[in-house]
């Protein structure tokens, strides 16, 4: 629809470019600085005498005899041993993404084909669990798994949080079965299969699009979460973001802050791929419940 | 479906929320109403030429077996919810009988553990919501306008802040209003006072969270808000233009209105995300000047040593039936729509 009112320049028009300009500088600008600053030394990025060294570099070229330095990294990577964080986050979010998304899709299919009112309260339920705060979770599990001696390892966080995701994997998946129409597997079902065929030959050769957007929540939640892994898991199968966290306390006091900035730097980067390449499927995973809802 | 099928489909995803959901909280419950053992003391005589002395000393193995045979603790009822560190309703009381104007008695109150925790959830709840709402919709307006070739770029611009790791986010904003960072330098050069930072005064310790808040949440409310304007019918806005409505009445009478579903979701998911406030704090290194309820029942679980699970119990059912009377209208509201379509 192009008008000639639509053309002219309004102020409204002016206004409302000029905030969307801001906006996007202050969404990026603080990636770009960190990732820029991050091949810094500290007396550049944490400069006290002007702001301009961290842009040019004066006391990284004075330290390493060049412009941009990769001790950050090598001392997040290799002195702190920051692989090994990293390693236990492939394992933890990997598991949490399959089994979170397995069970999600059996149970999100079940509720979204039963028209009962027991479902509707499932979903209540779910509701609320997905609102509770982490922390007051964890609270509740930590003594238990004192007891049962099953704290600080993979596969009891891996279990909580498979738990802490299903709320919004269901809710999630249960809209996008919706989608689904009914008429396919009653069809199938007609023709003599199980319900359970009809989910394993009909539903699931069509359910790819919706498990892969809500694939990419559960592996943010996974990914993202700090409360339960800086709460379950011991120093040595610490995940990264705990890591991080505990850096602050060693690093700080050496005075190797860039160790710290690296490693942020380094986590921030898979999260930047992935908006890369699923930007589509994130944005119709975000208003999925909102549009259809 | 048939009751059995529901129940085998269900299933996986049922025993997992009840046992790793449902049962924590009844366990935060039951230990919400136990406390740590007291040290076991030992009272000993030890007499020498001038009388007996009696002295008291910990029987550190017997407070440990005690520990290992009821690691719950000993009960010990309301107490916990109505002490100091919690509801403290004798401090409350003492306060409002002793102080003068409301003022002092804010200040008492706030030097509450719970209710400074409580207070500054609240705020930043109802701070960072309705802006996050109303500069969301703003931009989406702004980038609905844009010419295609840019929209693309400009909402992948926009991810980034809301899917980054909170704790990751809140640090790079941190590293950058240190008053060695760029913007904690720019802030003191513009105010003239060397020796301004942000991290030593509560109030911009506040505004600090609270600006990582929004440009946390925001991207969420504009991206929802987005998508919605791409349904608002073509023909309304038309007429509206025929009726001679500026640009400005036909985002109020038309869009808005178009949006208030959407609205009533991206509320309820702020609120929600809003209430459990926790990353930044840490990140910021804030718990001097602001703590949240989160924070509290982490820093319970951290006592080095002797963590406090009575405490951090007690701290978290109380969030929980927060976040229950947050969530009360929706329930209704869902609760009517679905009796509605069931008749």
């Amino acid at each position: 629809m192009t008008t000639l009112a639509d053309n002219r320049i309004t102020t409204l028009k002016i206004v409302s470019f000029a905030l969307v300009a801001l906006w996007l500088i202050i969404a990026a600008f603080p990636f770009l600085w960190t990732l820029w600053g991050s091949f810094k030394v500290q007396a550049d990025f944490f400069s006290k005498a002007n702001w301009q060294n961290a842009l040019s570099g004066t006391n990284t070229i004075r330290e390493t005899g060049s412009a941009f330095t990769g001790q950050g990294y090598y001392g997040a990577w290799v002195q702190e041993e920051f692989w090994r964080a990293a390693l236990n986050t492939c394992i933890v979010v990997f598991f949490t993404v399959v089994i979170s998304l397995t069970f999600g899709t059996l149970g999100g299919y079940a509720l979204a084909r039963s028209g009962k009112r027991y479902a509707f309260w499932l979903l209540m339920a779910a509701l609320v669990f997905r609102a509770m705060p982490h922390i007051t979770l964890v609270s509740g599990y930590l003594l238990p798994f004192f007891e049962w001696n099953v704290w600080g390892i993979l596969p009891t966080t891996i279990i909580v949080l498979v738990a802490i995701n299903q709320p919004f994997t269901l809710w999630m998946l249960h809209s996008f079965f919706l989608n689904i129409p009914k008429d396919m597997d009653e069809s199938a079902m007609v023709d003599g299969c199980t319900r359970f065929q009809a989910f394993r030959h009909v539903i699931i050769p069509v359910m790819w699009p919706g498990v892969i957007t809500t694939g990419l929540f559960s592996f943010l939640l996974a990914y993202n979460d700090f409360a339960v892994t800086a709460m379950l898991l011991s120093t040595q199968n610490e995940t990264i973001i705990p890591a991080i966290n505990s850096f602050l306390g060693s690093t700080q006091v050496e005075g190797n802050v860039m160790f710290a900035v690296a490693a942020v730097v380094s986590a921030t980067a898979p999260l930047f791929v992935l908006i890369l390449f699923f930007q589509r499927q994130i944005v119709s995973g975000l208003t999925a419940g909102a549009v259809k809802g | 479906m048939k009751n059995r099928t529901f129940f085998w489909f269900i299933l996986p995803t049922l025993s997992a929320m009840l046992l790793f959901i449902a049962l924590p909280i009844a366990s935060v419950f039951v230990q919400s109403l136990h406390i740590e053992h007291e040290q076991v003391l030992v009272v000993s005589e030890s007499c020498g030429p001038f009388g007996c002395r009696e002295t008291t000393s910990v029987d550190t193995e017997a407070t440990e077996a005690l520990r290992e045979e009821r690691p719950l603790g000993r009960f010990n009822g309301l107490s916990t919810y109505t002490n100091r560190a919690h509801l403290a309703f004798a401090e409350v009381g003492e306060a409002w009988r002793t102080t003068e104007s409301f003022g002092d008695f804010f200040d008492r109150i706030y030097n509450l553990r719970f209710y400074r925790a409580l207070i500054f959830t609240l705020t930043y709840t109802a701070v960072v919501t309705p802006l996050v709402i109303a500069l969301g919709l703003a931009i989406a307006i702004g980038v609905n306008n844009l010419p295609r070739m840019i929209k693309g770029p400009a909402i992948f611009v926009s991810l980034l802040p809301f899917l980054v790791t909170p704790l990751v986010g809140s640090l790079i904003l941190f590293w950058m209003v240190d008053s060695d960072g760029i913007l904690g330098a720019t802030l003191q050069w513009l105010t003239g006072d060397p020796t301004l930072s942000l991290k030593a005064s509560a109030t911009l310790t506040w505004i600090m969270l609270m600006v990582y808040g929004i440009w946390h949440t925001l991207p969420f409310s504009f991206i929802t808000f987005y998508a919605g304007l791409q349904t608002v019918p073509e023909d309304t806005l038309e007429a509206a233009m025929i009726d001679g409505a500026t640009r400005w009445q036909r985002v109020r009478h038309v869009v808005v209105p178009h949006l208030m579903p959407l609205m009533a979701f991206v509320t309820l998911m702020l609120l929600m995300d809003n209430f459990r406030v926790f990353e930044p704090i840490i990140s910021f290194q804030a718990q001097a000047h602001a703590t949240s309820l989160s924070i509290i029942i982490y820093n319970d679980l951290r006592e080095s040593g002797n963590p406090l699970y009575g405490s951090a119990a007690a701290t978290s059912m109380m969030t929980i039936a927060g976040v229950v009377v947050l969530l009360t209208p929706v329930l209704i509201r869902t609760w009517r729509d679905f009796s509605r379509k069931a008749h």
